[in-house]
């Protein structure tokens, strides 16, 4: 395999991990949005929380990458359109789809917390939102870290579904040099370079647990 | 004797289950209550609704000259959120916040409640640790410590507010019998110190000796008031009678 193969496979990897990184980023918080909703006791804000989970789990990621793109342009008068930005459309696409993955993960933490530590929160004066951020979330994050690993090693892969905008990614730059150069080598360097990205985000998320292990 | 906390024709229910009946009682500055009677009589429920943890139907609640709930209203928010500084609650099952150190399970709520600065939360709460015998697991977390530790450090936490009146409930049963003497060893010295305390609690011999006055409720109502030795040598009230009764044979 020649350089300029090798060169174009790093530069889908590049592709690759900005699509992970930036939709770790905003997923979490939407997500943890998501999840807050989904536990109101006011329908006005469950009920939706609940279609956008049942939505975005129960239909085909691809398809909503496609739908997110194409579809603006194929609706008439709609008055929105990507201009062309496929990147940015995977990427929004990968953010309400992990969203919805992660908020089923926060709920679970959230309501896994003994309801005694949200009263104590109360009975010592603390505010519905400190009692939130201070004591129920740090014993949420611990609980979340292993099927939040789960997730985020799935995100590293289905990345790989926004090459069906054409973007050219880590695993479409190895299908269309596979094929170019009537080689399999492509296909296992990008195997490798997948794997070495999960590898380095298993040991994080290992010493991620271990820094949580202070407490029981 | 000074009135601190004022109940009058407290009323609660879960669904058609009446919990509380009318309850009416008065507690004095320094003294110490202890509510004794059946599991399911509703002591718990009264501190609950006492510390806004269930909501209260009916009644008359006073505490301190404040008015936290009549006429079937509750005191404005920012004057229910200065009196519930003035109630402190201590659980049967501790919840202790299982991620903070001792030493920040007693000093979290005054900075960010009280907005004490951190420097003299902390010299408070090591005095309050001190008191309960337990300065030197300061930097601990709770899973480190056996329970009667873990129930000693959340009577701290709940001193560190500084509250008028305190409240237990049942503080010792989830304990091991040998752990309960060191927390109601704690619960005593408080009311050496004239501390304002309700306790709920299955300790005879403890609420013998260390109450002024011993309520017992069955089925959501009084049904007895007494002075201690009065309550346990010559109870008026039959079902009083064989409660207490029952609870010596054990």
């Amino acid at each position: 395999m020649n350089a300029d193969v090798f060169k174009l496979l790093l530069d889908g990897t590049v592709i690759t991990l900005r699509m992970f990184a930036t939709t770790i980023i905003f997923s979490i918080p939407l997500g943890l949005l998501v999840a807050v909703l989904r536990m109101s006791r006011i329908w006005i804000f469950s009920l939706p929380a609940r279609l956008y989970i049942l939505i975005l789990r129960g239909t085909p990621l691809m398809l909503q990458i496609m739908f997110l793109f194409y579809g603006p342009a194929l609706i008439e008068n709609f008055g929105f359109s990507w201009n062309g930005n496929r990147m940015l459309a995977a990427n929004v696409a990968l953010i309400l789809n992990y969203a919805a993955y992660f908020a089923e993960i926060f709920r679970g933490g959230i309501e896994g917390i003994p309801m005694g530590q949200r009263e104590a929160g109360k009975v010592l004066g603390l505010s519905r939102t400190q009692t939130f951020f201070i004591v129920v979330l740090p014993q949420v994050v611990k609980r979340v870290i292993p099927p939040m690993g789960n997730e985020i090693i799935n995100l590293v892969k289905d990345t790989s579904l926004i090459q069906v905008l054409g973007i050219f990614e880590l695993m479409n730059t190895a299908r269309v040099q596979a094929s170019a150069k009537v080689s399999v080598l492509p296909y296992l360097v990008a195997g490798g370079i997948y794997l070495a990205i999960n590898a380095v985000l298993t040991f994080v998320l290992s010493i991620t647990e271990k820094k949580l292990d202070y407490y029981r | 004797m000074e009135t601190v906390l004022s109940v009058r024709n407290l009323k609660k229910s879960f669904g058609s289950l009446e919990v509380l009946r009318d309850i009416s009682f008065d507690l004095g500055r320094g003294e110490v209550i202890s509510v004794l009677g059946p599991s399911g009589g509703g002591k718990s429920t009264l501190l609950r609704c006492l510390t806004q943890l269930e909501t209260i139907d009916d009644g008359v609640v006073t505490l301190d000259g404040d008015v936290l709930f009549k006429d079937g209203r509750y005191a404005s928010k920012a004057d229910l959120s200065r009196i519930t500084l003035k109630i402190g609650l201590v659980f049967q099952n501790f919840n202790l916040f299982p991620h903070l150190s001792v030493i920040e399970n007693l000093t979290v709520a005054p900075m960010k409640v009280k907005k004490t600065p951190k420097a003299e939360a902390q010299e408070r709460a090591r005095a309050l640790l001190d008191r309960v015998g337990l300065a030197e697991k300061a930097d601990c977390y709770p899973y480190q410590l056996s329970g009667g530790q873990q129930q000693r450090v959340a009577i701290a936490r709940a001193l560190a507010l500084d509250p008028e009146v305190l409240f237990f409930d049942e503080p010792t049963s989830a304990l091991d019998p040998e752990l309960t003497g060191e927390v109601l060893r704690v619960i005593r010295s408080l009311a050496d110190r004239r501390m304002t305390m309700i306790i709920v609690t299955h300790e005879m011999g403890f609420a013998r000796s260390v109450s002024d006055r011993v309520i017992f409720m069955e089925n959501g109502v009084i049904v007895e008031t007494s002075a201690p030795e009065e309550m346990f040598t010559n109870p008026k009230n039959p079902r009083t009678r064989d409660f207490i009764m029952n609870a010596m044979e054990k």
